[in-house]
């Protein structure tokens, strides 16, 4: 039942992909010649005037361009003229390095948050206000400080990623079961211990859960952060090729940003499904 | 009584509530019990059972008085009193041997992973679930869960065993095994026990002393039943004692009526010397000894009036 519920479902699903690309495909095939001009007018005018052909690539040309990146994923010509390998790779090391930071900090934080009453009610206007900050407003202020573009997008990626984390961190350690911290205290277990042993394998599903949000949230974040600090990374190439208007990079660039994305997302929540206890 | 294993000496447990009202749920409340006694409370809920007993565990202190168990006092928890929790509580990342391997290595933090291991596997055989060491607690039946609740708490070989309705969420039948294992195993080991139950039944069963507390808030403990069964008793022909009607009865009555009009009637109850009840016996004032039972109660009908 469920294995032929999976292949009806990828069976709709390729219906789905080809009658898009399909459409796609008619929307912006050339037509017939528009006007008559002379050859040389017309080699200069290109195909969208002289064939009816949309500015928009169709799905054909976009394969085809695709096909080039994939041949050649780490060539190096310059700094406007990279491999699309080397721009995602600069992009996941700069979302990897703020992201690990971001878990460095919140998830002991929210630990000691968690377990003090005090320092949870105490800090909970800070988080309130910070929390809803777009993580690029933070953007002027680090270049300001930091002075250096890299740098600034990593610290924009930690600043964006470390909420979620840091919310779920203290929610799971607050909301550990009355009656696990009991036995812990019947058995005279440590308070180090006791963390160890009984509060983070408890809270590890709700961490990882706000883990999961987090590299989300980084992943959107690193695409706009790049944009402003150019450079490198895919941000700044979605950029780039749209100033050279190449509509076909900035396709391929947005289907390799979901790619990605899904693919950090899938890491994330097998982590998460590793910690998960059934009750 | 001169052994006084556990003295309970003047506690009181008050809560702040609202508008500067301090709610006090008991206060005044002297017990003990000897070394080797199986003790249960019966009384309604909201009457402070359970916090009796979390003060007992260590896990809330007393507004007011002290506890004091094999001549000293306590204060917060210890490996001497382990407690089998009414929802079981097995952490369930942990397989049953975890479990009780973590109650262990607690006790002895010195020992190697074998020995530890060992000594864990020795109690899960001990309450009959050698096969089932390494199932996590969500494929076990709830009767198992409870099972390995007391293996953990029997692992560190505590000197008193403290349990919260252990059996409750159970059904008759599982409820009925449990209470012969642990009923087996206090006396085996001479274990020294605190039951709350809700259980009449269970109580008759078990408990050499019944604790009667009246209702709270200002629940007091009204008397101190003596089990005349004798220590052989069996769970199936538990009913056919002669003075098993008479007992039952006791509770039952104070259950339904004394417990809600003990204190207004007994203005000069004295807290620190509670009535020691004893059925059957001559001298003692109970209505209903020697009178025929006048229950029609049926043995497998009913698992036990749950108070």
């Amino acid at each position: 039942m469920t294995s032929s519920l999976r292949l009806r479902a990828g069976l709709v699903s390729i219906v789905l992909l080809a009658a898009f690309l399909g459409i796609w495909h008619l929307a912006t095939r050339s037509t017939a010649p528009v006007t008559t001009m002379s050859p040389e007018y017309a080699k200069l005018m290109g195909l969208t005037a002289t064939q009816g052909k949309s500015a928009m690539p169709g799905p054909l040309d976009v394969g085809a361009k695709l096909w080039e990146h994939l041949k050649r994923p780490f060539y190096d010509n310059g700094p406007n003229d990279k491999g699309l390998g080397i721009q995602l790779g600069y992009s996941i090391a700069r979302v990897g390095t703020g992201y690990l930071l971001a878990v460095l900090v919140a998830i002991p934080l929210g630990f000691l948050i968690g377990m003090s009453p005090l320092l949870s009610k105490a800090l909970d206007p800070f988080i309130q206000v910070l929390k809803p900050i777009s993580p690029l407003a933070w953007m002027p202020l680090a270049l300001y400080t930091i002075k250096d573009s890299s740098v600034s997008a990593i610290f924009v990626i930690f600043i964006c990623s470390i909420w979620p984390m840091l919310l779920n961190t203290v929610f799971g350690v607050a909301t550990v079961r009355k009656e696990w911290i009991n036995v812990a205290r019947t058995l005279e277990v440590g308070t180090i211990r006791r963390a160890f042993t009984v509060i983070l394998p408890a809270a590890a599903p709700t961490i990882l859960t706000g883990m999961r949000i987090s590299i989300g949230i980084a992943w959107l974040v690193i695409v706009a952060a790049e944009m402003l600090v150019g450079g490198t990374g895919i941000g700044y190439f979605v950029w780039n090729e749209w100033n050279n208007l190449s509509i076909t990079n900035v396709i391929i660039a947005i289907l390799l940003i979901g790619i990605v994305g899904m693919l950090l997302d899938q890491i994330l929540a097998r982590f998460t499904r590793m910690v998960t206890f059934p009750e | 009584m001169t052994d006084k294993f556990i003295s309970i000496e003047g506690i009181a447990k008050r809560y702040p509530g609202a508008g500067g009202v301090t709610t006090t749920i008991f206060e005044n409340l002297w017990l003990s019990m000897a070394r080797g006694e199986f003790a249960c409370v019966i009384g309604h809920s909201g009457c402070g059972k359970t916090t009796v007993l979390n003060i007992l565990a260590g896990l809330d202190a007393p507004s007011e008085g002290a506890v004091i168990v094999d001549g000293q006092a306590i204060s917060g928890t210890s490996l001497d009193r382990a407690v089998i929790f009414q929802s079981h509580a097995l952490l369930p990342w942990r397989t049953v041997l975890g479990n009780v391997a973590y109650a262990v290595s607690s006790k002895w933090r010195s020992w190697d992973r074998a020995k530890i291991k060992a000594h864990a596997q020795q109690f899960i055989d001990l309450v009959g679930l050698s096969g089932s060491e390494h199932k996590r607690p969500s494929e076990l039946s709830g009767g198992m869960k409870q099972r390995v609740g007391i293996a953990r708490a029997l692992s560190i070989t505590p000197k008193m065993m403290l349990m919260d309705e252990p059996f409750s969420a159970l059904d008759a039948l599982t409820r009925g095994t449990l209470q012969d294992e642990v009923r087996r195993i206090c006396l085996e080991t001479g274990q020294t026990a605190f039951m709350i139950t809700h259980d009449v039944d269970e109580a008759i069963y078990l408990a050499d002393k019944i604790f009667l507390m009246t209702n709270g808030p200002g629940a007091v403990l009204a008397e101190v039943v003596e089990n005349p069964l004798p220590r052989d008793r069996g769970r199936t022909d538990l009913h056919r004692h002669p003075l098993y009607y008479a007992l039952r009865n006791h509770i039952i009555d104070f259950l339904v009526t004394r417990s809600k009009t003990f204190v207004a009637e007994t203005p000069d109850h004295d807290p620190r010397n509670v009535p020691v009840v004893q059925i059957g016996k001559p001298g003692l004032t109970i209505a209903s000894t020697g009178e025929e039972p006048r229950q029609t109660w049926m043995p497998g009908t009913s698992p036990g009036l749950s108070a």
